[in-house]
């Protein structure tokens, strides 16, 4: 190694110098995407899609129903890009610091207005949509500051699975009222099955699962300390002192209450429509009913589900307008009816409750739940989240011993 | 807790590295071609290392939301996040648990690991086949092997609970992952489960450079069992125990992915920790600013434990 020939001096600073090209050139490879922005082409031959119908076949059908609209208003190439639920946002916000917004973008409905409160969607009316004839809840949550920003061709919520079999060979009908759904629920738990099957997860996932209770009972998220919340809380907390909720509801996401029920370890369940295809591929005998009610007069208020499309602000003014006429496209009347069919969900155009109950009538139990359901957003907009962490913790306390359910949401942090 | 072999083997080849002879003529040169071969190492560590702690660091300060995506603009808050988080209520409860987290897990992975490494130093037959089957934990994608913990802890129809009333252990199932009471060791008895072929891997390797003569020796001395594990293992294992213990708190302070995948942090935050925070104030509230702060202090905890864990091979190698 002392006496290093001139060559081999000259091959080590040439292979240094190699090694640093990859870097030179990645360098400049990340400068050129800004420029595409600014072009105003008035023909707009193709437009980018993302969503998180990652898993067939929601995504091919998605796909197909894209493809199929982009023909009608005369874009050729529709590029489709799912990802899993969980990163869609990450992903969004990755691709608004970069600049690369998709051209259409699915939003889960209560993340529209934290994102329209960024300024990153266009407001839907200046394409000249409007939610005429939706229902009340899909259009609360895509809208923002008075400014409409989504629209949801498809909803889902939250109703009572029960197992028709196992509730007629013990002689009980599905409950109505909450005292009729600790009896039922009791009289159903055996040594190998509890009665009844709810989410009461750490998570956003978990606060959806309660509110039925909380929404039906008249409480209020801008009031968590209110009586009617408290009430609430005292039935899951009944539901699982008495045993006929397993303790591990606390641990159980949607997919296992699901799991439970399929393997009837529990006759009766809180779930939403997007499990029938598995509830008939078990071949399960199943009815849906309403979430019960706790004393007359009350309605029975489910959480509102369920995905809209926006139209992301990508600057380029053609490319939106036509993204607008592709949300539109998604919308009408005979698409709606087509991704509900494929998508386990409800029509939200009110006009086409009846025929779409009378083509799918095991979808019926949700088409009235759909008509009155209540945006988690509706209320306190991007404030929801907050709230919804309050929300699950307050359960969660409850449900643990750890408070009592007048002074749990309190605990939990609701002012 | 996957790669930290290379870590440490990083470390020391650094540290004993000779230092190349010089030539007078052509210096000039070599000292670009020295120079050209560390830029990209430098970049790489800049554009790797450099750039996210400072981003982190700077975030910290900044009430960075959403909307900073959007629209690029993160206003100064100044100790606002810091302030925000610690007078959290969670902040103590996950402080708590996150050193009771890495002191529990640390002190179990250990233990095991070392009485395992110390069965499998002696010979026996399949011993090898044995070793192979405890890095399963390793090679298991954590996600994987967290669901199946999950599937496995379940109260009413999980197999532990199963298992144990069958022999008669337990009267009543153990609410491992639902009472905020038990929830906490079990995310710890899984970590364990998970951090013992890390732990058994250094040690063993550790035990087989002890040259078999001084074990010869003490014999004659009288050193045997116990004794000889005192005076003749236990000190010369002691920097790969001080490697072992070191980074095994850094990886172990740091854990998120194992507790997400079996208590979310549940029930009732009894298994919050500062990283399960962090992550959930970045991830799921979308506080960045919050998030940063919180994973701030974490990385101050850690850079102590590191500050010793440097000292010590330091010494090492001195001696």
């Amino acid at each position: 190694m002392t006496a290093m020939p001139t060559l081999r001096r000259r091959l080590l600073t040439a292979a240094a110098l190699a090694a640093l090209t990859p870097l030179a050139l990645s360098a400049c490879g990340g400068g050129d995407s800004d420029s595409s922005g600014s072009e105003t082409t008035e023909t707009v031959d193709s437009l980018t899609v993302l969503d998180y119908y990652t898993e067939d076949p929601g995504h091919t059908q998605t796909g197909d129903q894209l493809t199929k609209c982009g023909t009608t208003i005369g874009v050729a190439k529709i590029d489709h890009q799912s990802v899993p639920g969980p990163t869609l946002i990450q992903n969004v916000l990755q691709q608004a610091s970069s600049q690369t917004l998709p051209d259409v973008l699915m939003l889960d409905n209560p993340d529209i207005q934290q994102i329209a409160e960024t300024g990153a969607l266009a407001p839907l009316e200046d394409y000249d949509l409007n939610a005429e004839g939706f229902a009340e809840g899909p259009v609360a949550a895509a809208t923002y500051d008075g400014k409409l920003y989504g629209l949801q061709p498809g909803a889902n919520t939250l109703a009572i699975f029960y197992n028709k079999d196992v509730l007629e060979k013990a002689g009980v009908e599905p409950p109505k009222t909450w005292d009729e759904l600790k009896a039922t629920a009791k009289k159903l738990t055996t040594d190998k099955q509890y009665g009844f099957a709810f989410n009461a997860t750490a998570d956003y996932e978990g606060a959806w699962q309660f509110l039925p209770p909380m929404w039906t009972n008249g409480g209020d998220e801008t009031n968590l300390k209110s009586p009617e919340v408290a009430g609430a809380l005292q039935l899951w907390k009944d539901l699982v002192d008495e045993g006929s909720v397993s303790k591990s509801a606390i641990n159980w996401k949607q997919s296992d209450v699901n799991d439970q029920f399929i393997a009837g370890k529990a006759a009766m369940m809180l779930n939403g429509p997007w499990q029938i295809p598995s509830l008939d591929k078990a071949k399960i005998n199943y009815g849906v009913a309403t979430f019960p009610i706790n004393t007359a007069g009350q309605t029975s208020v489910a959480p509102l589900g369920g995905e809209a499309w926006t139209v992301p602000v990508t600057g380029n003014e053609a490319k939106m307008a036509k993204a607008a006429e592709l949300v539109a496209c998604m919308n009408t009347d005979e698409n709606q009816m087509l991704r509900a069919k494929q998508g386990g969900l409800v029509p939200t155009k009110l006009a086409l409750a009846d025929q779409y109950k009378a083509e799918v009538p095991e979808m019926a139990g949700f088409v009235d739940a759909v008509a009155t359901a209540r945006a988690r957003t509706g209320k306190l907009g991007a404030k929801w989240p907050e709230t919804a962490k309050t929300i699950y913790t307050g359960m969660q306390l409850v449900l643990t011993g750890q408070a009592a359910p007048a002074d749990a949401m309190a605990k939990a942090g609701a002012s | 807790m996957s790669d930290t072999p290379v870590l440490a083997a990083a470390s020391t080849t650094a540290a004993t590295a000779p230092s190349p002879p010089r030539r007078r003529g052509g210096r000039r040169r070599e000292q670009i071609a020295k120079v050209l071969f560390v830029v990209p190492a430098g970049l790489t560590i800049v554009a790797l290392f450099g750039y996210p702690v400072i981003k982190n660091l700077t975030m910290s300060f900044q009430e960075y939301t959403l909307r900073t995506f959007f629209t690029g603009k993160a206003p100064f808050v100044g100790l606002a996040n810091y302030a925000e988080v610690v007078s959290d209520d969670v902040f103590s409860k996950a402080l708590a648990n996150t050193a009771l987290f890495t002191i529990g897990s640390i002190i179990g992975q250990f233990v095991l690991g070392m009485l395992l490494a110390l069965f499998f130093h002696k010979n026996f037959p399949l011993n090898g086949v044995l070793r192979a089957l405890f890095l399963l934990p390793w090679l298991i994608p954590i996600i994987a092997g967290t669901a199946a913990w999950r599937a496995l802890l379940e109260q009413d129809s999980g197999i532990v609970n199963l298992a144990l009333e069958r022999v008669g252990i337990l009267d009543s199932p153990v609410p491992w992952l639902t009472s905020p009471d038990v929830a906490l060791v079990s995310v710890i008895l899984v970590n364990i489960w998970l951090g013992i072929p890390f732990n058994l891997t250094l040690l063993y390797s550790g035990l087989q450079d002890i040259p078999e003569e001084l074990y010869e020796a003490g014999e004659l001395d009288g050193a045997t069992g116990w004794k000889a594990f005192w005076h003749i293992t236990w000190p010369n294992l002691r920097a790969v125990v001080s490697v072992v213990l070191m980074l095994g708190v850094i990886y172990t302070l740091k854990v998120l992915d194992i507790i997400l995948g079996l208590t979310q942090g549940g029930p009732a935050n009894a298994t919050q920790t500062i990283a399960t925070q962090s992550y959930q104030r970045s991830f799921v509230e979308f506080k960045f600013g919050e998030g940063a702060a919180l994973s701030n202090i974490l990385i101050l905890i850690s850079l102590v434990f590191a500050i010793v864990y440097l000292r010590a091979t330091r010494r090492q190698v001195d001696e």
